[in-house]
């Protein structure tokens, strides 16, 4: 097995670690949100009242008619909710708790399962991050089994007991490839370790994949990020594209070609220093976390982690591809002379420490960003829409996501995932 | 809390529409100053690191105030000492800050007052920049320097040198150094000799800086000893005298990670390698000097610490500094040995090479661009 250290990085630490006790959550409420994913145009095929079961479409993506996103619970649309300009922002189902689910297993072709079934959106790609082309075949796929983000779930405590659906969604996988599948694991992490190779024996016996390949990382976050094991593995040239998806994703598209139904189990983590007595609970996709948020007054509630989550406000859906929440006190306190005291603790609340300014420091971004790649002169090139200079300095390698600890630390606190992510953005449009 | 409410009292009269709507600038400077602000982030990471400008910026200040203290009791001594007094040290300290306070009253007035002009002007937020500019050009300077020449630099350096180019952030040269050069060229004789570094000295005592020793001619041996250089009670620019004072503050910037250590390394190596080669040529005197008196002399080791790391105008990619200050402490060295017109060669270095870290940057970002591009095609290559 190969191993890979990144060296630079940040771990940060914050109170409110999950405990290793799962609880079972049964949601009243399961909604799928389009604005979870990148450049799709939804187009509803449902109406409010209309009953579904799991696996029904809800809607679909109009640029690509192939692609859409069915119901994780069977039950009746509840509700359509719109946002600005009238766009779709959520679908919300009202579970009955049956799970009377659609059967699939007579779709032979794995891709059109997987589009017909709804799972295929969990597949993404590099650059842009936004869902997979089915359409493409890609230069590899890349599954990270775990994570290294701030309270981050442990997947090896998540995966335990589904490696027989992780094999079979590995398997599937390398089917959609004519490069590698990289599964990526914690260095050290016995658990993981022993199961991907118990799942790549099982599959090498079986005699079609040769093409799944281990690696072990090490190092601080963003170590965990798909992004950086992209780029220490195969960086992406200009005109390439890779898939990539999370170890849960790999299991419920495993389970799909196991029983033939879209299976839309999620294990989170509900953490953070707002949260009371943080743990994993099992639930579904979009499921309303509404009734186990025992958490604090004043409090930001998280879907993800608090490097690149969603402040859920309103209805607290969780989002698509989310196996984490995260609730931490909010900052929204003025503080006597705060620039000038001593810190004893770094990251607490969501208070911005400062106010915007121009780049003025250097060489910090360096520190956190284990890419070969420079960091501000990459956002600079973003800001000024240059898309020849913006290629040249590896926009292509990277993903919003990336940048999470670069914005953290800057001193001059500018948004920076929204600066790179307006700059993929911007190419994405001019280039399609 | 009382000041609190009163803040939030009368802000609205500093919002658009309110009373005082053009101090819109001047009232969040101040109210920034108080209190850090409440607000929260929005997109992106829901964290922040404590470190903003503010804290960077006042970072420098609190590493400068061992060169501040030091400096305000050498000026008193320096000048007792010329007319051989012997005097308590609070005399030496109250003569000091008598002739440094003045300096610093001219520096932040003129200084801010063109600050945040520019930003009511503009319509943006007051930049902390000029509380370490401002405190750095007394330091920089001869303590007898006349106050208008000082308010003309500070004016010349802070307009020219910064605002022209967009304010902090954007200025190709460092604005404290610009100041000095600005009266270096503009008054070379308030600015170089022997009469300028003590404050009103006795006629008869020779008030020559080290540097200013040697390059009339002088040898090792006219020079003070090296201890005395280190500790720093010689005459010559206001806060460059101690280094003992220079290690305590350029540490403390090292350890808070506010000024790049590799700059640092950088700069002495490129001091010690030109020193060494002039060592071994050692035709003159000037030649002669061994390398590390050169780290004590002038402006050497506060321009290192506390100029040359300046991270707008030095170099901004990793290698480009390790280039940088490599040029930096080899140019400085070379100006000083071989430019008798100009004996400190540090500011002329600093501010030379200021202009060239772009080019350094560039030439860096561009080997990692061709790397790139080769590995494109390569990748091309081999899907044919």
């Amino acid at each position: 097995m190969d191993k890979v250290k990144i060296r630079k990085g940040l771990d940060i630490r914050l109170a409110g670690e999950p405990s290793k006790q799962l609880e079972s959550f049964e949601p009243t409420f399961c909604a799928l949100k389009p604005t979870d994913f990148i450049g799709i145009l939804p187009k509803l095929d449902v109406a409010e009242g209309d009953e579904v079961k799991a696996g029904s479409v809800l809607f679909h993506d109009k640029n690509n008619e192939k692609i859409v996103f069915t119901s994780p619970v069977s039950g009746k649309v509840k509700a359509i909710v719109r946002g600005e300009k009238r766009a779709i922002s959520e679908v919300i189902v009202e579970n009955d708790g049956k799970y009377d689910s659609i059967d699939f297993s007579d779709i032979d072709d794995p891709v059109e399962r997987m589009l017909r079934s709804g799972v295929w959106p969990m597949l993404r790609q590099r650059p842009y991050a936004t869902i997979a082309n089915p359409d493409v075949r890609p230069k590899h796929i890349f599954v990270s089994m775990f994570d290294t983000g701030p309270l981050a779930p442990d997947y090896d405590y998540i995966i335990d007991n589904q490696y027989d659906a992780l094999a079979k969604g590995i398997d599937v996988l390398s089917k959609l490839t004519d490069g590698n599948v990289y599964i990526n694991v914690k260095h050290g992490s016995t658990a993981c370790t022993d199961a991907i190779n118990r799942v790549s024996t099982e599959i090498t016996s079986d005699g079609h994949v040769n093409n799944v390949i281990i690696t072990e990382f090490c190092g601080p976050h963003p170590a965990g990020n798909v992004g950086t094991q992209i780029n220490a593995l195969s960086p992406i040239n200009k005109g390439e594209v890779v898939w990539y998806c999370y170890p849960q994703d790999v299991i419920t598209i495993g389970n799909l070609f196991l029983s033939g139904r879209y299976e839309s189990s999620r294990i989170i983590a509900m953490t953070g220093a707002a949260m009371h007595n943080p743990h994993y609970f099992k639930t579904k996709i979009g499921a309303d976390i509404t009734p186990i948020l025992d958490i604090e007054e004043n409090s930001r509630v998280i879907s993800g982690n608090v490097l690149t989550g969603t402040n859920i406000t309103g209805d607290k859906h969780l989002c698509f591809h989310d196996s984490q929440v995260t609730v931490i006190p909010e900052g929204n306190q003025y503080k006597l002379f705060g620039w000038l005291l001593p810190v004893f603790k770094r990251f607490t609340n969501t208070n911005t420490n400062g106010d915007t300014r121009p780049y003025i420091m250097t060489g910090e971004f360096e520190r956190v960003f284990p890419f070969d790649i420079y960091p501000m002169q990459l956002i600079k090139a973003c800001l000024i829409k240059d898309i020849d200079q913006m290629e040249e300095l590896g926009i292509y390698e990277v993903d919003a996501e990336d940048f999470a600890l670069c914005e953290v630390i800057d001193p001059s606190k500018t948004p920076i995932q929204q600066i790179i992510r307006e700059g993929l953005e911007f190419i994405r449009k001019e280039t399609s | 809390m009382g000041l609190r409410s009163y803040i939030d009292k009368i802000k609205p009269n500093f919002e658009q529409g309110g009373k005082y709507a053009k101090f819109h600038s001047t009232f969040e400077a101040f109210e920034t100053f108080l209190y850090t602000p409440n607000r929260v982030t929005s997109n992106g990471a829901h964290i922040r690191d404590y470190v903003d400008m503010k804290r960077n910026m006042i970072y420098v200040v609190i590493a400068l105030i061992p060169c501040f203290l030091f400096g305000t009791w050498n000026i008193g001594y320096q000048h007792f000492l010329s007319l051989g007094e012997s005097v308590t040290f609070w005399q030496i300290i109250g003569y000091g800050l008598l002739k440094i306070i003045p300096l610093y009253l001219v520096s932040y007035i003129v200084g801010l007052v063109i600050e945040f002009t520019f930003a009511e002007i503009r319509h943006e937020e007051v930049n902390e920049g000029y509380f370490v500019t401002g405190f750095l050009i007394p330091l920089i300077m001869p303590v007898d320097v006349p106050l208008w020449m000082l308010a003309l630099a500070v004016a010349f350096a802070v307009i020219i040198g910064k605002e022209v180019f967009g304010g902090s952030g954007m200025n190709v040269v460092n604005p404290a150094l610009l100041a000095r050069a600005f009266l270096f060229f503009s008054y070379p004789s308030k600015m170089t000799g022997d009469t300028v570094w003590i404050a009103e000295k006795a006629d008869a005592y020779s008030g020559a800086t080290p540097l200013g020793t040697l390059f009339n001619g002088g040898s090792v041996n006219d020079l003070p000893s090296m201890m005395d250089m280190f500790i720093g009670t010689i005459p010559g620019s206001v806060g460059e005298t101690s280094k003992i004072a220079i290690l305590i503050g350029g540490i403390f910037l090292i350890i808070t990670g506010v000024s790049s250590l590799r700059i640092i390394i950088a700069t002495f190596i490129g001091a010690i390698s030109m020193g060494l080669v002039f060592n071994a040529l050692g035709t003159t005197s000037a030649m002669n000097t061994p390398f590390y008196y050169h780290l004590l002399m002038g402006g050497f080791m506060f321009g290192t610490f506390f100029m040359a790391t300046d991270p707008v105008t030095a170099a901004q990619t990793n290698i480009g500094k390790w280039i940088y200050g490599f040029l930096i402490g080899a140019i400085a060295i070379l100006i000083r040995v071989a430019n008798p017109g100009y004996p400190e060669g540090m500011m002329l270095a600093i501010l030379l090479l200021n202009v060239f870290a772009p080019l350094i940057d560039w030439c860096v970002v561009a080997c990692n661009i061709r790397k790139r591009k080769k590995r494109w095609a390569s990748a091309e290559r081999r899907t044919k």
